[in-house]
C-alpha cells in the first residue's frame, strides 16, 4: 500500500517547482482520467492484492538482496550489497511498473497500449505484461537503439508487440517518447500510454515511483533482517530515474541513509557527449514536466550520448530535480569506459553480468567503498542484467567472441 | 481591442497562415509573409523552430529540423519579426513550445516580442494549468496569450479557456497532430458549437485544413481558419514556390469571401 505521509507531489503534480503537466490540450482530459483512475486504484485493496500476488508469482519478487563478498573484499572497505533486479522476470526492474500500469490499463478498459523504449527493457516488460493481460502493444523505439539493442527488438516481437522504428532527431529514447506522445494525441480515446520511467506529465512520475517503490520496501526489510541497521548509502544509476526513485523513496525519511544517483558521463562531461542532465543541465521543460534538461543556450533539447541506451536521455524525473535542489540526494556522473570496467569487474569477481546502466552505479560504489570503513554499508540497485548488452560490449572491448 | 481581435471586426472571416521561420531559408520567410499579406491573409503565425514538437506532424517537424540546422533561434525569429512588422501591417503571432520561451526568460521574451511588433503567442504545450505566470506577463505587456481547445476538452475546460484566452481561441480540429488531411473531423460542427456556447472570443480552427473547400466548411461555423502544413508542403515541393503559394492563398481567401457575413 502507498503510505499517506508523502505530500509530494501536490495535486498539480509538482515537487516544489518541478513537475507539472506541460502537454497539448488534447491530452489533458486523458491525464485527468488517468489521475482519477490511479487514485481509485491506489485506494483499492484488491488492486494491490493482485499487484503483489503477480509480483510474487509472475515477476519473481521479492528479488534477493545479495552481499557481494568478493567485490567487497576487492575494494577493501565498505560492505557492498546488490539489490538483484537482474533476477526479476524479463531481466530488469522495468517489469514492476509495466505490471502496475498494465493492470491499470485493463481496469480502465483500454485495449490498446503504447510504450516507448530506449534500451528495450521497458519495451520488453510492456510487451510481456500485454501478452499476459491480452492487450495490444505498440512500442516506439529509436532506430539507433533498435540497432544497438537488436536482441530486445526480437524479444518484443516474439511477445507479440509491434515495434515502430523512430527516425527523427537522435533516433533514441527522447525521440521515441515524442512519437509515443504523438500517437497518444491521435488515439487518445482508446489508448493507454504505458510510460516507462518517472518522467513525463503528472501523474506518471508519482505513479511509476509508487509501482517501483516495491524495490525500496523490500530492500529495507532485507537489510534490517541481515544487518539490523539501515544502509549508509544507496547508489543507483539515473537515466529517467525510475530504478533510483524506486529504491530511494521508501528511505526518504531515514535521514542517515545517503542517496547517490549516477548519471552517464558518456565520453566525458567536457566533450559534451554525455547524458548527465542533473550534473550538467539546467531547468527546462521536456516531455510534459519541468525538470533538469540538457539544452543549448536557445532552449533546444540536446542530443545525448551514453554507451547504455537506457541512460541516453536528456531529461530526468522531476522528483530527482527536487532531491537535487533540497540536497536529499547527490548526483554524480560516470564515463562509458569506467562503466565498462565495472561491468567486467562484476563479471569476474561475482559471476554476475550486469546491464551497462547499473554498471555506472557499480563503478561509483566500488570507488567509494574503498574510501569507507568496513562497518559502512552501501546498497547498489543492480537494476538489470547484461545479456542485452553483449553486442555493445563485444564492440567496445574489441574482442572476438 | 487588440490588434488580433480587430481582425474579426464585423464578422470578417480571418485567414491565418502558419509558416516555420527560416524554412527553407530566412529570405523565403520574408518574401512569403509579404506574399501572404498581400493575397488575403489577416494574421501570420510564425513558428519558432523547436527540437521536440510533440503536437506537430511530419511536415512541420521536417521544416523545423531544417530551420534549426541552419541556426534559426528565438533571437533570429525576433529579428525577422521586427523586420516584417516594419514593412507590413499584418499582425504577427509566434507559435512555439514552452521550453525556448522559458529558456529565454518569460519576461525578457515578452518584452522582446513587443518591441519586435509581435501581437500574440500560441504555445501548444502550455495548457491554462501551467500558464498563469506567462499570462500575467503577457497581459502587462499587451500581448495576447492564445490558448487551445481540442475535441477531447470537456465543457468545463472550454469554460476555463474561454475565461483566459486572449485574442481568439485556437480550436484543434482533430484529436491528432498537425498535418494536411483529406477530410475534416465529422464532429467538427458539434465541437465548434459547444465552444461557442461558452466563449465570447473569436474561434479559429486549425490542424488538418488543406483545401479551399475545407476552409469554407470551417468558416461557416468558425471565425477564422489556420493553415500550416499544406502551405509548407508547397514550399517543400518546388524551388519556385511563390506562385503556387500565391494561388493557394488566393483560393482560400476567395472561399472565405464567398460566405455571407
Amino acid at each position: 500500500m502507498v503510505t499517506k505521509a508523502k505530500q509530494l507531489p501536490d495535486s498539480y503534480g509538482y515537487f516544489e517547482q518541478f513537475g507539472g503537466k506541460f502537454v497539448p490540450e488534447t491530452l489533458i482530459p486523458a491525464l485527468d482520467e488517468l489521475d482519477a483512475a490511479y487514485e481509485e486504484a491506489k485506494n483499492d485493496p484488491s488492486f494491490w492484492i493482485e499487484f503483489n500476488s503477480l509480483s510474487h508469482d509472475y515477476s519473481g519478487r521479492p528479488t534477493p538482496l545479495y552481499f557481494a563478498q568478493r567485490l567487497t573484499e576487492h575494494c577493501g572497505g565498505a560492505q557492498i550489497f546488490l539489490k538483484r533486479e537482474d533476477l526479476a522476470h524479463t531481466g530488469a526492474h522495468k517489469i514492476n511498473n509495466a505490471l502496475g500500469q498494465g493492470l491499470l490499463a485493463r481496469k480502465m478498459g483500454k485495449r490498446r497500449v503504447i510504450a516507448e523504449t530506449g534500451a528495450g527493457q521497458h519495451g520488453v516488460a510492456a510487451a510481456t505484461i500485454c501478452a499476459k493481460l491480452g492487450l495490444d502493444c505498440i512500442v516506439y523505439m529509436g532506430e539507433e537503439d533498435m540497432r544497438r539493442q537488436s536482441l530486445n527488438v526480437f524479444r518484443m516481437k516474439l511477445l507479440g508487440a509491434e515495434v515502430c522504428p523512430v527516425s527523427s532527431g537522435s533516433k533514441t529514447l527522447k525521440d521515441a517518447i515524442n512519437e509515443a506522445i504523438r500517437d497518444w494525441v491521435t488515439n487518445v480515446r482508446d489508448t493507454y500510454y504505458l510510460l516507462g520511467s518517472v518522467v513525463g506529465p503528472h501523474p506518471y512520475p508519482v505513479m511509476v515511483r509508487d509501482f517501483q517503490s516495491v524495490m525500496g520496501k523490500e530492500t529495507k526489510e532485507q537489510i534490517l533482517a541481515k544487518c539490523h541497521h539501515l544502509p549508509d548509502y544507496i547508489v543507483a544509476c539515473v537515466g529517467g530515474g525510475s530504478n533510483a526513485i524506486g529504491i530511494f523513496h521508501p528511505f526518504v525519511n531515514d535521514k542517515t541513509v545517503k542517496f547517490i544517483g549516477v548519471e552517464a558521463a558518456g565520453r566525458g562531461i567536457k566533450t559534451g557527449k554525455h547524458a548527465a542532465s542533473l550534473v550538467a543541465g539546467r531547468v527546462g521543460v521536456l516531455h510534459g514536466a519541468k525538470s533538469y534538461v540538457l539544452q543549448d543556450d536557445a532552449g533546444q533539447i540536446m542530443e545525448t550520448h551514453s554507451i547504455s541506451a537506457g541512460l541516453d536521455y536528456p531529461g530526468v524525473g522531476p522528483e530527482h530535480s527536487y532531491y537535487k535542489a533540497t540536497g536529499r540526494a547527490s548526483y554524480v556522473a560516470v564515463e562509458d569506459k569506467d562503466a565498462l570496467g565495472a561491468f567486467q569487474l562484476l563479471c569476474q569477481v561475482e559471476g554476475i553480468i550486469p546491464a551497462l546502466e547499473p554498471a555506472h552505479a557499480i563503478f561509483y560504489a566500488v570507488k567509494m567503498a574503498s574510501t569507507l570503513g568496513r562497518e559502512q554499508i552501501i546498497i547498489v540497485n543492480l537494476s538489470g542484467r547484461g545479456d542485452k548488452d553483449m553486442d555493445i560490449v563485444v564492440t567496445a572491448l574489441g574482442v572476438n567472441p | 481591442m487588440s490588434r488580433i481581435t480587430s481582425v474579426f471586426d464585423q464578422g470578417h472571416k480571418a485567414l491565418i497562415p502558419y509558416i516555420t521561420v527560416g524554412y527553407p531559408d530566412i529570405e523565403a520567410t520574408l518574401k512569403v509573409v509579404s506574399l501572404l499579406a498581400s493575397n488575403g491573409a489577416d494574421i501570420i503565425e510564425l513558428g519558432i523552430p523547436f527540437s521536440d514538437l510533440v503536437a506537430d506532424g511530419i511536415t512541420i517537424q521536417r521544416a523545423s529540423f531544417h530551420a534549426l540546422q541552419s541556426g534559426v533561434t528565438p533571437k533570429v525569429c525576433l529579428k525577422i519579426a521586427k523586420e516584417l512588422s516594419q514593412k507590413t501591417e499584418i499582425p504577427l503571432i509566434f507559435m512555439t513550445y514552452f521550453n525556448p520561451i522559458f529558456s529565454y526568460g518569460l519576461e525578457e521574451f515578452c518584452a522582446a516580442c513587443v518591441s519586435s511588433g509581435v501581437s500574440g503567442l500560441i504555445i501548444p504545450d502550455l495548457p491554462p494549468e501551467e500558464g498563469s505566470e506567462l499570462e500575467a506577463i503577457t497581459q502587462r505587456q499587451g500581448l495576447d496569450l492564445i490558448y487551445l481547445l481540442a475535441p477531447t476538452s470537456t465543457q468545463e475546460r472550454a469554460k476555463l479557456v474561454a475565461k483566459r484566452s486572449r485574442g481568439f481561441i485556437y480550436l484543434v480540429s482533430v484529436t491528432g497532430v498537425t498535418g494536411a488531411r483529406d477530410r475534416l473531423a465529422a464532429d467538427l460542427e458539434t465541437f465548434v458549437t459547444r465552444v461557442r456556447r461558452v466563449a465570447t472570443q473569436p474561434l479559429c480552427v486549425g490542424f488538418g485544413i488543406s483545401t479551399a473547400e475545407q476552409a469554407k466548411r470551417v468558416a461557416k461555423i468558425a471565425d477564422g481558419v489556420i493553415v500550416g502544413s499544406r502551405l509548407i508542403q508547397f514550399m517543400e515541393a518546388e524551388d519556385n514556390f511563390m506562385s503556387p503559394v500565391r494561388s493557394f492563398v488566393k483560393g482560400l481567401r476567395q472561399a472565405l469571401d464567398e460566405l455571407p457575413i
